[in-house]
């Protein structure tokens, strides 16, 4: 039995194009709408999986009001606890997340913790890691299955040189790429459970130090000087002139 | 005094993007203070490799030897850098950022408490130090504060060329042996498959590489993508979306969250160049989309497009082919 602790962030869906706020220190999702990280989607998957013999899976987002939906989300496809740290996530520094993640992962004696590798949004590549070294505790960083028998998790990833695994005694935090496992969709019977979840509500234990951002830009657009080789089927002989001039023909 | 950690590959090289980290590491220099740049390799490197580091620059060439270094552990390979640190007084070290340099730089910064600017592109200046990362998988750009006494961060891939340096660096080889920590070793690497053959390290490295997003339509609409990747001796890559429903595996995938392919001739049809998917297509040398909508983003950004259905115009590329070779 294994109390595993997801952690989750809202952020923007980036899929369509970004807009930033106007004090340019955040994107703005007024438009896009909000969303959760395909990499925290598999982590809440296998945090899910690795609780499924009796242990408890508690979903933990550090985010504005509004933050609950990702909450309700997680525990809509199988977490059974929620923790929600209300606070404005850009004020936040991956230093300042993982501090308060890891009072969460204290108070509520986690023993394994679950990340997503990297945000959507900030791409600071280094909470868990920072987590880790908060709990005082080993990390295994960016793999894409993760299971757990024995006090011991074992996850494997793609790494350099072929497919790593690592096993590693609890208590124990991982980061998750999306890829190892199928997160599931939410059922309308999961929906109403997570309805129904009590989701307890903190504060951050101290001030934020903050991100170390002057500021957010967009990258100039880049002008596009395409050359169109036709329409439909007729541009094939024009595309193979190409991949002629290119020297990618022969074989 | 600067300190680039080179990875280097299967066959002892220092991969590219380090070569490029290590260029972005001089222009570091030059914008100030001519500062010295010294490498840290994991496990004895070769005279060749040596050598190169020494073109682009190097001074000396720290090896990181020793049991702790015989397979992966993260934390490992930061106390290793830490203790060349703290011995050369480095006041920034970095990374390319790969999975593994972003990784070893968090754990670096994270030790030592000061802040990692991960993806970086570019510098704003020195006094302040202050850089440009990509963040929103490139779809935004974040300038960030460095470096209190250390700075950490991780160069992007491909944010600049890699270039040999006019004046070679003396490559002074010094083998270290950092004593590390149990704890430090307790996340390691416990065995290795071999990939598979046909897995993404394929997709990678191929020279060309041929594309397909939602216009394949479904997990059938692939035969004419497969034959033209088999006529050109290509890989298939594939969009988020096409991995989503299923249609291929995720290993095939190319963008933020797959793989990052710079082939010379990309040719992506029936994707419409979301960031995400651009994130990891950026870097071709040419790219040739095929879309039926000519202001797709992949189309406006493309060397070259063919307007048109892909299950029409794609066949007729694989027939031209097979005509002018007889
Ligand atoms: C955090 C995050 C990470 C992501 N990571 C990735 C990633 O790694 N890789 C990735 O690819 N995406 C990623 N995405 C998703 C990305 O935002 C896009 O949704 C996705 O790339 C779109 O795939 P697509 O181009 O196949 O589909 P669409 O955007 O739907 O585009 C389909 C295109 O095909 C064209 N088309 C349709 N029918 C035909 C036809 N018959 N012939 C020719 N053209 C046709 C259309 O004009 C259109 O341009 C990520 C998103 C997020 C939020």
């Amino acid at each position: 039995m294994v109390d595993v602790l997801v952690c989750v962030k809202r952020v923007v869906d980036s899929s369509s194009e970004v807009v930033l706020t106007d004090d340019a220190q955040a994107v703005d999702g007024r438009y896009a709408g909000f969303t959760m990280s395909a990499h925290e989607e598999c982590a809440v998957e296998l945090a899910v999986r690795a609780a499924a013999d009796a242990g408890t899976t508690r979903v933990v987002t550090l985010g504005d009001e509004d933050a609950v939906e990702q909450l309700r989300h997680a525990l809509a496809v199988g977490c059974s606890e929620a923790t929600h740290v209300v606070a404005d996530s850009s004020a936040f520094g991956p230093a300042d997340v993982a501090r308060e993640m890891a009072a969460v992962a204290r108070d509520h004696d986690s023993q394994l913790v679950l990340l997503g590798n990297d945000a959507a949004d900030s791409g600071d590549f280094q909470v868990g890691i920072r987590l880790a070294y908060a709990l005082g505790w080993p990390v295994i960083n960016g793999v894409s299955t993760v299971t757990v028998a024995d006090g011991t998790v074992t996850a494997s990833g793609t790494g350099p040189e072929g497919h790593e695994t690592y096993e590693v005694p609890l208590p124990a935090v991982v980061t998750v790429l999306e890829g190892g496992v199928e997160p599931r969709y939410p059922t309308v019977t999961g929906r109403m459970k997570a309805k129904k979840v009590q989701i307890e509500e903190r504060e951050p234990t101290t001030a934020p130090t903050g991100p170390s951002r002057v500021r957010l830009l967009l990258p100039p657009p880049a002008p596009s000087d395409v050359q169109i080789l036709g329409n439909g089927p007729e541009a094939a002989p024009a595309v193979v002139d190409v991949l002629e001039q290119l020297g990618v023909l022969a074989r | 005094m600067i300190l680039v950690l080179v990875e280097t590959s299967l066959e002892g090289e220092a991969v590219e993007v380090s070569r490029e980290a290590v260029t972005f590491a001089r222009a570091l220099s030059a914008a100030g203070g001519d500062r010295p740049i010294d490498a840290v390799t994991v496990g004895e490197p070769s005279a060749d490799l040596v050598a190169t580091l020494a073109s682009y620059g190097v001074r000396r060439v720290h090896a990181l030897t020793g049991d702790a270094f015989t397979s992966y552990a993260g934390a490992a390979w930061a106390s290793g850098l830490i203790s060349v640190q703290e011995q050369t007084g480095a006041d920034l070290v970095m990374a390319a950022g790969t999975p593994r340099g972003n990784e070893v730089m968090a754990h670096v910064a994270a030790r030592t408490d000061v802040a990692m600017a991960a993806n970086v592109l570019a510098f704003e200046g020195l006094d302040p130090f202050v850089v440009t990362r990509q963040v929103v998988g490139g779809a935004a750009l974040e300038e960030m504060r460095l470096g209190d006494r250390v700075a950490v961060l991780t160069v992007a891939g491909h944010a600049v060329e890699p270039r040999r340096a006019e004046t070679p660096g003396a490559g002074e080889l010094v083998v270290e042996t950092p004593s590390i920590a149990e704890a430090d070793l307790v996340a390691r690497v416990v065995s290795t498959d071999e990939p598979e053959p046909d897995l993404s390290g394929a997709l990678t490295s191929s020279r060309v590489v041929v594309g397909a997003g939602r216009g394949a339509g479904s997990a059938d609409g692939f035969t004419d993508l497969l034959e033209l990747t088999d006529l050109l001796g290509a890989s298939l890559g594939v969009s988020r979306v096409v991995t989503s429903l299923g249609w291929r595996p995720h290993h095939e995938q190319v963008g933020q969250t797959g793989s990052r392919i710079s082939p010379d001739l990309y040719i992506p049809c029936g994707i419409s160049g979301a960031i995400q998917h651009w994130a990891g297509c950026a870097s071709s040398k040419t790219i040739l989309a095929v879309n039926t909508d000519v202001d797709a983003p992949m189309v406006t950004k493309a060397t070259y497009a063919v307007i048109g259905d892909l299950h029409e115009v794609v066949p007729a590329i694989n027939a031209e082919i097979r005509r002018r070779r007889g």
